[in-house]
């Protein structure tokens, strides 16, 4: 699984690439806090556009994502699910409390605007 | 047609990609849709991943996935030999884990029941456990 990291702001955008299972959750999860840790960013996008299939693993580390962001007082988005993430999203009771997006730049106005 | 496929594997975490492979082409031949190779997939991510990560917990051990189909009739078996299950009943309730260090959210038998017809457990605390569900795919042809 692939990611690569962006920084617009005080958001960072982390584009994954692969299958979100438990295997590429405990790979992906140390580089991206440290990452998120060491930059000056409140506020966290999932790009999840190349994302072809995720599991509870991938439902486990989103929530561990949103807490950290959460913890820097900034918010967590998620951007370009397929219908079938949707669906494990929606099913999780996820969409409550982390927010969905069509695209990377909806997902980033949206939090801009929360600043 | 009836068709059966056996494969075992070593209990490691890179392996549960390896058995959604297995799953999805062992129902390619019967044209399932989008979401059946979706959920089938996704449920057998799921037993599996438990069996590794609860069942021998970063220990050696083995699982086994069992496929099998009567026509549309899908059966999945997934079995390990580790620690198994003390209390089945609260295990399968929702957001039920014993690992929420772990980033773990208690989902997986919840999605296993939801994306499936049928989930049976059988577990023997010491001795392992057997998943067994059950998936009918519809009449459709592929693109629908
Ligand atoms: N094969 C297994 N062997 C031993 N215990 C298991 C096994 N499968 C499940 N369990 C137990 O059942 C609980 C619930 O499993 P379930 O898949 O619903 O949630 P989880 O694995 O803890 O979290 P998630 O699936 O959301 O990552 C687990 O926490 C574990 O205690
Ligand atoms: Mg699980």
């Amino acid at each position: 699984m692939g990611i690569q990291l962006d920084i617009q702001g005080r958001v960072m955008v982390a584009t994954l690439e692969g299958e979100l299972d438990h295997h590429q959750a405990e790979r992906l999860r140390p580089q991206l806090d440290t990452a998120f840790e060491n930059s000056p960013c409140k506020h966290l996008v999932l790009d999840m556009g190349e994302v072809s299939f995720m599991d509870s693993s991938g439902i486990g580390m989103i929530i561990g994502r949103y807490k950290n962001a959460e913890k820097r007082g900034g918010q967590l988005t998620l951007a370009c699910m397929n219908s079938s993430l949707a669906k494990l999203f929606e099913f999780s009771g996820l969409q409550k409390i982390v927010h969905s997006t069509a695209t990377v730049s909806d997902a980033i106005a949206k939090m801009e605007g929360g600043k | 047609m009836n068709n059966q496929l056996k494969i075992e594997m070593a209990a490691l975490a890179e392996n549960v990609s390896l058995a959604r492979v297995v799953a999805t082409a062992f129902i390619a031949p019967l044209d399932p849709s989008v979401g059946e190779i979706s959920d089938i997939k996704t449920a057998v991510s799921e037993a599996v991943t438990n069996a590794i990560i609860h069942g021998y917990g970063g220990n050696t051990g083995t699982v086994a996935l069992d496929l099998f189909n009567n026509g549309r009739e899908i059966t999945i078996v997934i079995s390990d030999e580790g620690v198994g299950i003390e209390d089945i009943a609260s295990a399968r309730e929702p957001l039920f884990t014993t690992k929420p260090d772990m980033e773990r959210s208690g989902l997986g038998f919840t999605v296993m029941e939801s994306f499936m017809d049928s989930v049976h457990v059988i577990s023997t605390p010491g001795g392992g456990t057997r998943v067994t569900m059950h998936k009918k795919l519809g009449e459709h042809s592929k693109n629908e």
